[in-house]
């Protein structure tokens, strides 16, 4: 493996980081991605990478990429849900690598869905 | 799928269903250009009845319908290639699933983005189980263990954005060299 030893070092910058997240108490976004079979197979590992890529861009501390089943709608699939602090969540159907930071920049850094991604708009056609 | 990689990503989400702490995969090229594929797991392995219908695109263990394409759609690729796929379980032991693909085949698939794979199947999964990645060729070997990295982070999440970047760079570096001819 790479040097282990950078390691050190990354586990003391995120330590730090980390602390500072719990003294400004933001609260959380999470950002969830369907994996299964058929999400995989739609591409969604691409747009978790699109979404740790941005994020990373844009050094944002509370959000969180974790990834679900299969949600039942294959043929939407790649599904993304994004649950913003106030509990409120947007699905996004057909997510490509190119839509991420489209999301994260109106929806999770600004608050406004962008609304021509998600389900509702989708269905509606 | 497109690629093993995507296979790789789906296939592995079964071990993580049988509660597994630790997944072995391996990526194996041999002399004669064979890519062995294997997914080792310590999880709850299957009843000799499951794993006579787990090859069945109507063998699931989810609950929420009555299709499971994981497996079946691998077993397609493979014997495309020429290869097959193997399985061999042990209620309470775990579960090795062994995909073999012809890679000078014209229908093989190509490996496509293993450390991408990688790095997601980490941080879908930071607590558990412990990934350990495998590559042999006639070029040479690499690995890559996450008890290692989490051993060397000492609490730090293996999700963390910083994390994710250092695996994917580390993962990309080391399998080129060794898998490089058959990625793309």
């Amino acid at each position: 493996m790479k040097s282990l030893a950078e390691l050190e070092q990354i586990r003391k910058q995120t330590l730090e980081r980390i602390n500072l997240r719990k003294e400004d108490k933001g609260e959380l976004t999470r950002i969830v991605i369907g994996m299964a079979t058929c999400g995989i197979a739609a591409g969604a590992r691409p747009v978790m990478h699109a979404f740790m890529d941005e994020l990373n861009k844009r050094q944002l501390q509370h959000v969180t990429v974790s990834q679900t089943g299969c949600i039942g709608m294959c043929r939407l699939e790649p599904m993304v849900d994004v649950i913003t602090p106030d509990g409120n969540k947007v699905t996004y159907v057909h997510v490509k690598p190119e839509m991420v930071p489209r999301i994260v920049a109106e929806h999770v850094v600004n608050g406004r869905p962008v609304e021509e991604y998600t389900i509702g708009a989708a269905e509606a056609q | 799928m497109r690629d093993i990689s995507l296979h790789l990503s789906d296939i592995v989400q079964n071990s993580i269903t049988a509660g597994a702490s630790r997944v072995d995969i391996g990526f194996r090229l041999d002399e004669n250009r064979v890519l062995t594929v294997s997914v080792r797991d310590d999880g709850c392995g299957m009843s000799e009845d499951l794993l006579r219908r787990v090859q069945s695109p109507f063998t699931t263990t989810r609950t929420t319908r009555k299709v499971g394409l994981g497996i079946p759609l691998l077993t397609q690729n493979a014997q495309l290639s020429g290869g097959d796929v193997r399985i061999e379980s042990k209620v309470g032991e775990g579960t090795l699933i062994e995909a073999a693909f012809h890679t000078d085949s014209i229908d093989c698939l190509p490996v496509g983005d293993l450390a991408e794979t990688m790095a997601t199947l980490v941080l879908s999964n930071p607590d558990r189980p412990d990934f350990i990645l495998t590559c042999t060729s006639p070029d040479g070997e690499m690995q890559f263990s996450t008890e290692e990295i989490r051993a060397a982070l000492g609490g730090v999440s293996l999700a963390e954005p910083e994390v994710y970047q250092w695996m994917l760079a580390s993962l990309r570096e080391e399998i080129e060299p060794i898998l490089g001819g058959i990625m793309k």
